[in-house]
């Protein structure tokens, strides 16, 4: 009996360690391209802070104290992440409303509508960057525009101000949220939001009850995506914040490329990678709650 | 099943009429539904019955107010209800795929109706178990839709359009994702529900069977049109265009020619070689080219020739059920299928001549003359 179970399966079993070796060695070459191209420089980054000095010769805890120990790169930290923050609200007050009528267009029109939010991701950020230079300067189209209408007399100051920044950033991160979000509406059944209508439902109880929460993995997506992206923009937030504004891409960029420190410079880039990804890692957390239901 | 009686509401609404007057859609340029008129009576189940992309769905879409017409009026009660949003029309609606909301469990979707209706607290929890009770899902209130069987979740589906007390009730194709079995006892469960709580509905199917067990009356449509709107049996029995005869039942059609008209008697000869004396169709006089509609069971066989009977070429004889299809050609080479019971069924030899049965009552239609050879 049990011989002939044995006989019976034996083949198989084999077969199934041959596939699972072969499964192993297919994820090898994407493991060992993640290792190098990846870990190795993380490693690499983690090591050089643990030097005392610019020559990276003495090994110690120096330069984590140093960055540490300054009050001015707490607010540095602060404001990058505000940053993100306030770009990531800007986005979603625009970007979901947008989506919605996204869902109502015709076929044709969202074809369109899809070029338009694609667009811009095939330019370079340097390019959409000095745009909205020409855009935010005190001669541009804003000010000209408001100055005409008569809103206001003075030009307003937009270039090297937050407010600016959120601005073009909201812009030039919009793709990154729709995309997500439309991708999962468009997965949504539109039977729905008649079966809401039909129970008697108004539009924003249908928004609320039936749209937000089955949306909430693009939404939390989005959010993630422009979170990571506007943080570490480091482009844009040079360019159109200039130097009165100072957020962490900019610190490393100073202690690596200008001061040549760069224990310091790995210390800046740990700090922005570790309070980025937390708080990519709290949003997420949040948002799979949100939509346990969702996944099977 | 005991449990039915004590479970249904308490009061029965009314029934309300529904009045479907000329109406039209468009869709750009293409008409889904063409100039349809409809007088429901309350309480009445009417099918809407006919092939896909005929106009069903965007018909229910407008009376449930998700699309507007081209032209053409909704009347519930005598009252038109074109002015009114979906969501103040206060019909029930369930939808072929159930639309059941996949994040919340059955009772909150059976609650939505009744908290979008500003209703809160105990009187909501008591009606939502009353409702589950009614489609025998107490048991499921706790669960998401994707953890109930496609039948279940019809009920769901059911439930959730009969919480809220609707005027009228749509179904939308309810049992096509059903398995046979199933599909009959939700067929029993509906018709159930609706005679009890007297709901006007309209069920929409393609499924001719399901037209004839369920409704009161049937409203087969085509193109945008409805051809013809009877009850099951007239339906059946006297099909007043080609395409409702073809589309309910299985026929034979014999092309022909009136030859004379005696009195209320037309006699018909028949291209497969026989003089037929039938009940005289206004409008089909001498020289009328027609088409002769006769149901496999209105057709008899014999082995010797009879004077109303012609000659066939017999050909397979399939069991169905308790009876035998026989199919069979005639010399002018239409194909013929005559249904008998298996008990006198009759061997390939005896075979040879078919001829009307006493009680038959074919259907005469007109023959477009393009096919006319004179
Ligand atoms: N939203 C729509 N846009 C354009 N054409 C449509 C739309 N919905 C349905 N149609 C067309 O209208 C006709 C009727 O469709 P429908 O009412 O769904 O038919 P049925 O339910 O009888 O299968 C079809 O020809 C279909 O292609
Ligand atoms: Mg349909």
């Amino acid at each position: 009996m049990s011989v002939a179970s044995t006989a019976l399966t034996s083949p198989l079993r084999g077969e199934e360690k041959r596939w699972r070796l072969a499964e192993w060695q297919l994820a090898l070459p994407l493991t060992l391209a993640f290792s190098a191209l990846f870990l190795a420089p993380l490693l690499l980054l983690v090591a050089t802070s643990f030097f005392n000095d610019d020559k990276i010769t003495q090994p110690g805890f120096a330069s984590w104290t140093k960055f540490f120990g300054d009050p001015f790169n707490y607010k540095v930290i602060f404001d990058t992440l505000l940053l993100g923050l306030k770009t990531v609200c800007a986005t979603v007050v625009i970007g979901y409303p947008l989506a919605l009528v996204f869902m109502d267009l015709s076929p044709r029109l969202q074809k369109v509508l899809l070029f338009v939010i694609i667009m811009p991701m095939l330019l370079s950020v340097v390019v959409r960057t000095f745009a909205w230079i020409v855009v935010l300067g005190r001669e541009g189209v804003i000010n000209q525009g408001l100055m005409w209408l008569g809103v206001i007399s003075e030009p307003l100051r937009l270039l090297q101000t937050e407010l600016g920044l959120v601005i073009s950033l909201t812009q030039i991160e919009m793709p990154l949220m729709l995309l997500p979000l439309i991708s999962v509406m468009s997965r949504l059944d539109p039977n729905l939001r008649d079966a809401s209508a039909a129970l008697g439902a108004s539009r924003w109880r249908t928004l609320f009850t039936v749209i937000v929460p089955l949306s909430m993995p693009g939404l939390v997506a989005g959010c993630l995506l422009v979170f990571a992206s506007s943080t570490t923009a480091f482009i844009s937030q040079t360019v159109i914040g200039g130097v009165r504004l100072i957020y962490l891409p900019l610190v490393i960029w100073q202690q690596s490329l200008v001061v040549y420190n760069w224990p310091l410079a790995a210390v800046a880039s740990l700090s922005l990678v570790v309070s980025v990804l937390s708080i990519i890692a709290a949003l997420s957390y949040l948002g799979r709650r949100s939509s346990r239901h969702l996944q099977g | 099943m005991q449990a039915l009686a004590p479970a249904s509401p308490q009061v029965a609404p009314a029934g309300r009429t529904l009045d479907v007057d000329d109406l039209t859609v468009r869709y750009g340029a293409a008409v889904a539904v063409d100039g349809v008129s409809l007088a429901i009576e309350p309480g009445e189940v009417v099918a809407l019955l006919g092939p896909s992309g005929c106009g069903k769905t965007t018909l229910l879409r407008v009376i449930a107010g998700f699309v507007r017409q081209a032209g053409g009026r909704v009347l519930v009660d005598g009252a038109g209800i074109d002015h009114l949003p979906a969501n103040q029309r206060n019909v029930g609606i369930v939808f072929q795929n159930y639309a059941l909301f996949p994040h919340m469990t059955v009772s909150e979707n059976v609650a939505y109706g009744l908290r979008a209706r500003g209703q809160r607290g105990t009187d909501v929890g008591q009606r939502v178990e009353r409702m589950l009770d009614m489609v025998k899902l107490g048991a499921f209130r706790e669960r998401l839709p994707r953890q109930l069987s496609g039948g279940q979740q019809q009920r769901v589906a059911l439930a959730r359009a009969l919480a809220v007390e609707p005027q009228i009730l749509l179904l939308d194709e309810p049992f096509a994702a059903l398995d046979r079995n199933l599909r009959l006892d939700m067929q029993i469960e509906v018709k159930r529900l609706q005679r009890q709580l007297g709901l006007t509905t309209i069920l929409v199917t393609h499924d001719q069977d399901e037209a004839m067990s369920v409704a009161d009356r049937i409203a087969v449509m085509n193109r945008g049109r409805v051809e013809q709107f009877d009850t099951p049996v007239a339906i059946y029995d006297r099909p007043q265009t080609l395409f409702v005869n073809g589309f309910i039942g299985t026929t034979n059609l014999l092309p022909g020619k009136v030859t004379g008209i005696v009195g209320d008697t037309a006699t018909v000869a028949i291209d497969a070689g026989a003089a037929l004396r039938l009940p005289a169709v206004p409008g089909l006089g001498a020289g009328s080219l027609v088409i002769l509609s006769v149901r496999p069971e209105q057709l008899v066989l014999s082995p010797v020739a009879t004077a109303d009977s012609w000659p066939i070429e017999p050909g397979l004889s399939l069991p169905l059920g308790s009876q035998l299809v026989h199919e069979a050609r005639t010399v002018d080479g239409a194909a013929l299928k005559i249904v008998e019971p298996r008990r006198r069924a009759a061997s390939e030899a005896q075979r040879r001549f078919c001829a009307l049965a006493p009680d038959a009552r074919p259907s005469l239609f007109p023959r477009s003359t393009s096919s006319a050879t004179e």
